[in-house]
């Protein structure tokens, strides 16, 4: 009795001095594809500032419903927003982290790297035109490699994800067949052609691929690093085939558009550049434009100029790829312009 | 001390704590009530425009907005039926052994080794499926299956396709595990039920004990097993988070059981997160509704099976 007395003064005591600290909270909510790195950003700026992030992986979809709701200071979303729909709500988007999708492949005696692929093939196959390992299409990419005459098993995400929705738009950008039949979303009808099968969130995915002979799925790079899967080359715009490094990745990047894309609306996929890597998404951060309350705001845009300036070794080491300081530049004037208090002064 | 307390008061302590007993269990009603509201108006917008085809359609195609609940529906449906089939003859074994045959001193540990299989959460349940389960199923029986059964007429197609491990079969005995304890004990109470004038009876004319539980006991409860049987397959057809690792999570109606599908509580719990569309977010919560109703059926029958035996 008298211990629990204790432990419970000791918690009251804690929680008093935790406070003290966390005078200022900032709060977020969305994606869960971004989490790991914000949590780590988190952490850090909590340790250099004092100033404490909350933020709850609740997925996209919940993330824009939050921040129209207002319940949050800002909202993150793996698919980006239409302009128009910004505009509706009151918001602007900007670009956080980048991530990068790979294809793996489960083939025995085919290690990682090995495999070449196009778009176009991985689209027939998720399609179901191409339906075995041996099939013409795919060995004249890889003369060499010893094909099996096995099935394949396409692997997709069953739960709505920021993955899925890079994925089928990078498809459906180098496939009209995808295109019109399937489409571009977070969760589609996946065609009923091929073995499809699905698992719940990366790590499904990466299990089924990893157990499954003869199977084929796309996840994020770090699990398929973790999970010492066997990605495949990917051909790109350019007509190279490149291996998933940051590098490529960070090609990819470099190599987009930013400047003419409204609202920050890109989507990394299919980006030009002979060293890039075909398969990159951007994930986004929503804010309101009118701020009721300019403190908070303020923190919140401190708390990402922090993130771009000082976060790219916490987000290399998780895998994540950091946004160009090109890019930086654009969203930072972005800020400066668009995000207004009530009274019509600029926040940053 | 309160009793005495409660008397000294001006009002009947007796009626305030008949309102107070009133009033919670008005709530369930009225809390009940507002969720099949709730529910109906989330769905109203899919009703309302994919009509009474929302039931029957197969289509989930979030990207042109097309929704149908027939793929979640069939995947439920079969998987539970698949649990209860597996979870009878098992459950039935388990109550008769404890209730007429087991030494005394065993059948209190065994008792709470299966309640304490009721106590499993249920994500334990999905991973065992995901990671130990269906890479064992797929090599130990699959494969067997597709050489050896699946050449047989009419059920061989049940057993044809691909031994990826999950799919509706595994989903189904997955779910009997995690039935079998609700089934087992409804059972063994029913046998207690049996007054033991009819077992000695039966025994003082000579009867083996076999003869006894075969002719006597089980007949006797019939009607309480087939309660039982609706009232596990109740607890099936809501069960979400095993299911979902253990589904395949593919929206589609295959003639094979190996074949990866999908339930009503998988199908909510994968794509609610992230599903953006009203019309998305309308179909997931008809899916829901649907769930419900079939539930409130099932548990309605049980009932009233159960209560026309005790009459």
């Amino acid at each position: 009795m008298n211990n629990l007395l204790k432990g419970a003064l000791l918690g009251c005591t804690i929680a008093a001095s935790a406070s003290v600290y966390a005078d200022t909270v900032i709060n977020g909510a969305g994606a869960t594809f971004p989490y790991p790195v914000y949590a780590k950003w988190a952490e850090q700026y909590n340790k250099e500032t004092g100033v404490k992030l909350n933020y709850q992986a609740i997925g996209s979809g919940g993330g824009i419903k939050q921040i129209i709701a207002k319940t949050v200071d800002f909202g993150a979303s793996d698919a980006p927003l239409d302009k128009e729909k910004l505009d509706k709500e009151g918001l602007v988007q900007f670009p956080a982290v980048m991530g990068s999708i790979v294809a793996v492949v489960n083939l025995p005696g085919i290690k990682a790297g090995e495999l070449k692929l196009t778009g176009e093939l991985l689209a027939d196959i998720y399609l179901g035109k191409v339906k075995s390992w041996d099939d013409k299409a795919i060995a004249e990419l890889n003369s060499g490699v010893k094909l099996p005459h096995t099935p394949i098993y396409t692997v997709h995400r069953s739960d709505g994800s920021g993955t899925t929705y890079n994925f089928t738009d990078y498809l459906a950008r180098v496939s009209s067949d995808w295109k019109s039949k399937v489409g571009v979303d977070k969760e589609v009808a996946w065609p009923q052609e091929a073995h499809q099968l699905g698992g719940k969130g990366n790590a499904g995915v990466a299990n089924f691929v990893k157990r499954t002979k003869g199977s084929i799925g796309y996840v994020e790079y770090a699990y398929a690093k973790t999970n010492d899967l066997a990605y495949t080359q990917m051909k790109n715009k350019d007509g190279k085939f490149v291996m998933p490094t940051m590098e490529a990745f960070q090609a990819a990047a470099a190599n987009a558009d930013w400047a003419n894309a409204p609202g920050f609306k890109l989507i990394l996929n299919d980006q030009p550049g002979a060293a890039s890597w075909p398969m990159t998404a951007a994930t986004f951060i929503l804010m309101h434009k009118s701020q009721a309350n300019e403190n908070t705001a303020k923190e919140v845009l401190k708390f990402f100029e922090w993130s771009y300036a000082n976060g790219d070794a916490l987000a290399s080491q998780l895998e994540y790829v950091p946004m160009p300081d090109n890019v930086v530049k654009m969203v930072e004037t972005m800020w400066h312009s668009d995000i207004k208090t009530a009274g019509g002064k600029a926040v940053y | 001390m309160t009793a005495i307390s409660l008397r000294a008061l001006p009002w009947q302590g007796d009626d305030l704590f008949r309102r107070a007993c009133l009033t919670s269990a008005g709530l369930i009603s009225v809390l009940m009530f507002a969720i099949l509201l709730s529910l109906c108006i989330g769905a109203w917008p899919a009703l309302e425009k994919f009509g009474v085809g929302f039931f029957f359609s197969s289509e989930w195609n979030p990207v042109t907005k097309e929704f149908g609940a027939a793929n979640a529906l069939y995947g439920t449906l079969v998987s539970s039926v698949i649990a209860v089939f597996l979870a009878l003859p098992v459950g039935l074994g388990i109550a008769i052994f404890l209730s007429e045959l087991c030494p005394v001193w065993l059948s209190r540990p065994l008792s709470i080794a299966i309640e304490l299989l009721a106590a499993v959460p249920s994500i334990i349940y999905g991973m065992w499926g995901l990671f130990v389960f269906a890479p064992w199923f797929s090599e130990g029986f699959q494969v067997w299956a597709g050489e050896h059964l699946s050449e047989l007429p009419i059920i061989g197609q049940l057993f044809s396709g691909p031994p990826m491990g999950v799919g509706l079969l595994t989903s189904g005995i997955i779910l009997a595990f995690m039935i079998l304890p609700i089934l087992t004990s409804l059972i063994k109470e029913a046998l207690s039920t049996v007054p033991k004038v009819l077992r000695e009876a039966t025994y003082g004319i000579g009867a083996t004990q076999f003869e006894v539980i075969i002719k006597v006991l089980l007949p006797a409860i019939k009607g309480p097993i087939f309660g039982a049987l609706i009232l596990a397959l109740g607890r099936a057809l809501g069960e979400t988070m095993a299911i979902t690792f253990v589904i395949g999570g593919a929206q589609s109606i295959e003639s094979s059981l190996f074949m990866p599908a999908t339930s009503i509580s998988a199908t909510i719990a994968e794509q609610f997160n992230e599903a953006t569309g009203d019309m998305h977010i309308s179909a997931l919560i008809g899916l829901g509704l649907v769930l419900f109703m079939i539930t409130f059926i099932v548990m309605g029958t049980a009932r009233v099976l159960l209560r026309r035996k005790a009459q």
